[in-house]
């Protein structure tokens, strides 16, 4: 049976729909065609000077080896900032979800950390690893290993993998512990009681039925990962040292903003746009067959 | 998705809120002045102003924070795509080739004065400080306020322990690797250290040893000019610091003014920075410490060591379709009174900048500055010891923080080991051309 609203109003729909639509074109269809538009023109800082070069901006970025290298760093982070933080917040959550003493303290101390801004957790890392100030840092640097991230690219992009994945675990852990509440008891009772112990019950029914979540989770750590982690790693190393930990964000404001170069970091926006189009089409595609809905 | 466009819109939106308090005040010419100095500096700054506002009744100047240098320029560039640029900004010395391409979105600060019937002679000024902000022919384009050089500033507590003259600072580079070798002997983790290394040890390197740090006179003759930072004097120092690193007796603290810290702390015993680092110094430190002029290589060098440029930053005045020939008027008055001697010694001795007016040196001398404050006129006597040549001059290359960027990447490349010295220069060369060519094709007229 299906159940249909009926507008008797031809107007009131488009009424109702008109805010989300304005928020729509004046928050993203806007500037994202001003980014088309500056991305085929060069342009001086000032705007006074523009000039219409077809695709030039884009030939110039895709023969950067520097563009190059920075495609590979983001994937390493992407991919690195989304299996940690759902492998954490999925271990927290399963953790969690036992019946143990003070568990809603726990919860709310675990999603804590999703209330910080970036740049506040970035300074937070900052007082752990640096190698002057820095708790860990200085220890680690005491007992003989050289730990200086401002020099070594290998450091500073697992540091910045750590704080952004921390920031991020607190958002997978409720949306996890969600999932494994919603999971039904009767389903784990009976397999308790076909002789099934806790890692096989976890593998062969707790995680195939948290498959939708885990989907949602890796677009949307993708997309934060690709995104939201501007603050964490202009806050930590400013993509240093060299360019070890400049990703695609990360270099569309330093062309931008930092360089005047609007074409550049224009063409830079499309193409990271045109990225996470495909690449969240991919993942619902190919990856959501595999996903069981119940 | 980040687009000026939307920058423009708050900014504007901000603008107007600045305009309808300021409407409340009466009659007055109101002026809008926009700077990029944090605290303490910036309280320092808003004083001045305050001191301009209460001399006369007419003109009220409201200066406003808008964050670091760079933020500042963006803020400006912003505000005047929206069509509503500040009257004044405060632009840091590396934004100056950008501001003068930028053609009729700046009012040069001879043609406001010329226009406005106030006078502002260019020869008042230290040369090192009027050639950085002057046209080719002398005309001055911006007023210069707060400059600062870099020297060096060492422990002399640390000095004495490594069996070293805490009164005598090395003079010459193979001095000062004498003297980190000593520290280092005598057990300081971190016997030196840079702040800016790009300024302090390409654009200072440069000037001091009259070599050019790019053709075309540093771009002063033209938007043409190509890097030359891979040439042997450059090569040859790069490739000592990396040593000394690799040797303990350097310490890479970060780009831009990021290893500040590491002197007033007291782990690093010798360090290369603004000298307007001073006043942090004698804030923050525990120890007995000395100020002296930059290093030179003697095997590099014809004559003497040349005079070092300046940095920090001048005052530029913006247009905007509404401006009135008032407004021009109200900010030549601010300029006037900014460029008094009195005014500039007073900033120099608060401050820990450099005089920027000879008048003003003078009057720093004559109050005994110097005399209570042993090392504050080491700055002004680098940045005057020697006429000034066209490799002394400053350098005039568009996007020249974009550069800076490129060379402290190149750098951190060759100090993990990555590449060679040479690897790095050059590649910082080939890289920082583009952004030369990019910058000259996109203000081609």
């Amino acid at each position: 049976m299906q159940r249909r609203v009926i507008f008797d109003n031809k107007l009131l729909p488009y009424l109702l729909l008109a805010p989300q639509v304005a928020v729509t074109l004046i928050f993203f269809i806007w500037p994202a065609s001003q980014a088309v538009w500056q991305s085929v023109h060069i342009q001086d800082a000032f705007g006074l000077r523009s000039e219409f070069v077809w695709f030039e901006n884009f030939t110039a970025i895709l023969t950067d080896p520097n563009y190059v290298s920075t495609l590979r760093i983001t994937a390493v982070f992407s991919l690195s900032v989304a299996v940690l933080s759902m492998a954490v917040a999925l271990l927290l959550a399963a953790l969690a979800d036992a019946k143990i003493k003070g568990a809603a303290v726990y919860k709310t101390l675990l999603i804590w950390p999703y209330a910080l801004a970036p740049a506040v957790a970035a300074v937070l890392w900052m007082f752990i690893f640096n190698p002057e100030i820095g708790s860990l840092g200085r220890l680690l640097n005491a007992m003989g290993y050289n730990w200086d991230y401002r020099l070594n690219g290998d450091q500073a992009l697992t540091m910045v993998i750590l704080a952004a994945s921390w920031k991020q675990v607190s958002y997978n852990f409720i949306f996890f512990l969600a999932g494994l509440q919603a999971i039904p008891r009767s389903v784990l009772e009976a397999a308790n009681i076909d002789g099934a112990g806790p890692v096989r019950r976890f593998w062969t029914i707790t995680f195939p039925l948290l498959s939708p979540t885990t989907f949602f989770l890796l677009v949307v750590d993708m997309v934060y990962a690709f995104c939201e982690t501007f603050g964490t790693i202009h806050a930590l190393t400013h993509g240093g040292p060299g360019k070890a930990t400049e990703t695609l964000i990360f270099r569309v404001y330093q062309d931008g903003v930092v360089n005047n170069d609007l074409g550049a970091s224009s063409a830079q926006s499309v193409l990271l746009m045109v990225i996470l189009i495909v690449l969240t089409t991919i993942q619902f595609r190919f990856v959501e067959r595999k996903v069981h809905y119940s | 998705m980040l687009t000026r466009r939307t920058l423009g819109l708050s900014t504007a939106a901000f603008a107007l809120t600045v305009g309808l308090s300021g409407a409340a005040m009466a009659q007055k010419t109101v002026i809008d002045f926009w700077h990029g100095l944090p605290q303490p500096l910036g309280g320092q700054l808003e004083q001045v102003v305050k001191g301009f506002n209460d001399s006369q009744d007419k003109v009220q100047v409201n200066a406003s924070f808008k964050g670091s240098y760079p933020e500042t320029m963006q803020a400006a560039i912003a505000a005047f795509r929206a069509g509503n640029a500040p009257h004044v900004v405060q632009m840091f010395e590396v934004g100056t080739a950008t501001m003068m391409a930028a053609g009729p979105a700046i009012k040069p600060v001879h043609q406001l004065m010329a226009e406005t019937g106030a006078a502002l002679d260019p020869k008042a000024y230290i040369p090192a400080v009027a050639g950085y902000y002057a046209t080719k022919d002398g005309r001055m384009m911006a007023l210069p306020f707060n400059s600062s050089t870099s020297i060096m500033f060492y422990n002399k507590d640390l000095f004495a322990k490594a069996g070293l003259d805490p009164n005598k600072a090395p003079a010459t580079w193979p001095e000062l690797v004498a003297a980190t070798k000593a520290l280092k002997a005598a057990g300081v983790a971190c016997p030196f250290t840079t702040s800016w290394p790009t300024w302090v040890q390409f654009e200072q390197l440069g000037a001091i040893h009259d070599t050019p740090f790019a053709t075309q006179a540093n771009g002063f003759g033209g938007l043409n000019a190509e890097l030359k930072i891979n040439a042997p004097l450059y090569v040859k120092h790069i490739q000592m610091l990396v040593d000394l690193q690799k040797d303990g007796q350097f310490k890479y603290g970060g780009r831009d003014n990021k290893p500040d810290g590491l002197f007033p702390s007291g782990e690093c015993a010798i360090i290369q920075g603004s000298s307007g680092l001073r006043s942090r110094i004698v804030k923050e430190a525990t120890f007995a410490w000395g100020a002296a002029p930059l290093p030179y290589w003697p095997d590099q060098i014809k004559g003497e060591p040349k005079n070092g440029i300046i940095g920090g930053a001048a005052f530029w005045v913006m247009t905007s379709p509404k401006r009135t020939p008032a407004e021009y008027k109200a900010v030549s008055e601010f300029f006037t009174y900014l460029a008094k001697p009195e005014v500039d010694s007073k900033w120099h001795m608060d401050t820990g900048y450099v005089p920027v007016t000879f008048k003003g040196v003078e009057m720093a001398k004559a109050s005994g500055f110097y005399d209570k404050n042993p090392g504050a006129d080491v700055p002004g006597a680098q940045l005057t010891r020697t006429p000034t040549t066209e490799n002394t001059m400053g350098l005039r290359l568009g996007n020249l923080p974009e550069i800076r960027n490129i060379i402290q990447e190149e750098l951190e490349k060759a100090f993990q080991g990555q590449v060679t010295v040479q690897q790095a220069l050059d590649g910082a060369v080939q890289r920082g051309n583009v952004v030369l060519r990019n910058f000259e094709r996109a203000n081609k007229n």
